[in-house]
């Protein structure tokens, strides 16, 4: 594929939780399309590795940051480096996320306090910095990956749905405030998908989920990137505030 | 550039006025061209002149020309 013809071509993205699962799908795929990176995670040792891979496979610049997005100022360091180093961002994708069951009795204070941070606050951080980023290039994407949990329910992931759900909500109001300034948010609800996250589950509850999906198989980090692309891209260009479901026909 | 050059064609650039417009007493959402959605785009173009990050109690905090340059001031810049 010529360079130029490469759907994020000239294009940089910030990829949260971005060297491993659903991330790095993203990244690989946002990579082979012509982007260049900044990965945002918690362990240097894999985003150094990571950059390495990707610039050496790709042939495009990949900045690393190791950085909470729970974290603001952790955050805000992030888009200062990258400010400094004249970096202005395209695309980003709030992907980092944590998921911890227990039924609502056994619910900790902790555990409200992890998922809502990482997966809201984190999100929410990263859209209001990336933004100034983006105004600066005149326009962006913002892709915000949530969950069919946080427009189902689901039993024993009440926090989880629930933080799943705000995110939702946050994107719907983003895009309203954001279109006028060219800049697009949308949501990804990925349904059951074979992920280090989800070999965490109990077996019963992996099996019931499989029988539900109507394709018949779980879905892959790259169906959830596949969407992330079109999102990022001039193909959904008159596309803003909607939640694109990736689950295969799954029922909850 | 001066550092009072930058926020005169920051401004100009971000609300698309004259740079005779630019005054101290230039308010926020005094005229039509210094709308919320405007303040946003004004905020991402001094980050970029000036090289900083602007806190988010900054953006709130910047009402007028007047007020940028004593927000800008405690950055390092002299106006």
């Amino acid at each position: 594929m010529d360079s130029s013809s490469k759907l994020l071509a000239g294009k940089t993205a910030l990829i949260t939780g971005g060297t491993r699962g659903i991330g790095y799908a993203v990244a690989k795929l946002f990579a082979e399309n012509g982007a260049n990176l900044v990965l945002v995670a918690t362990n240097a040792g894999l985003l150094a590795e990571r950059k390495k891979e990707l610039e050496a496979e790709y042939g495009i610049k990949v900045w690393v940051y190791s950085c909470d997005v729970a974290n603001f100022e952790e955050v805000k360091n992030v888009y200062a480096q990258l400010l400094k180093e004249s970096v202005s961002l395209n695309i980003l994708v709030n992907n980092a996320g944590v998921m911890q069951d227990a039924v609502i009795g056994m619910v900790t204070q902790p555990l409200i306090e992890k998922v809502f941070s990482v997966n809201v606050y984190g999100t929410m951080y990263n859209s209001q910095l990336a933004i100034k980023s983006m105004l600066r290039s005149r326009g962006g994407s913002i892709i915000n990956l949530s969950s069919i949990v946080g427009t189902n329910g689901n039993s024993g992931q009440s926090i989880y749905s629930a933080s799943k759900a705000a995110v939702i909500g946050f994107t719907k109001s983003l895009s309203k405030e954001l279109a006028a300034l060219n800049i697009r948010v949308n949501a990804i609800a990925p349904g059951f998908i074979d992920t280090d996250m989800i070999k965490a589950v109990p077996p019963a509850f992996y099996t019931k989920n499989l029988e539900n999906i109507r394709m018949k198989r779980l879905g892959t980090a790259e169906d959830v990137a596949k969407a992330a692309l079109f999102l990022a891209s001039d193909l959904s260009v008159y596309i803003t505030g909607q939640v694109l479901g990736v689950d295969g026909g799954m029922l909850m | 550039m001066t550092d009072n050059e930058k926020l005169v064609a920051a401004f100009t650039e971000a609300l698309n006025i004259d740079a005779a417009k630019v005054q101290d007493s230039l308010s926020y959402q005094g005229i039509p061209e210094w709308d919320s959605i405007s303040h946003m785009v004004l905020i991402s173009i001094l980050e970029q002149y000036f090289e900083i990050s602007i806190d988010t109690q900054d953006v709130i905090d910047m009402s007028s020309v007047g007020k940028a340059k004593e927000i800008l001031a405690k950055y390092g810049f002299i106006f």
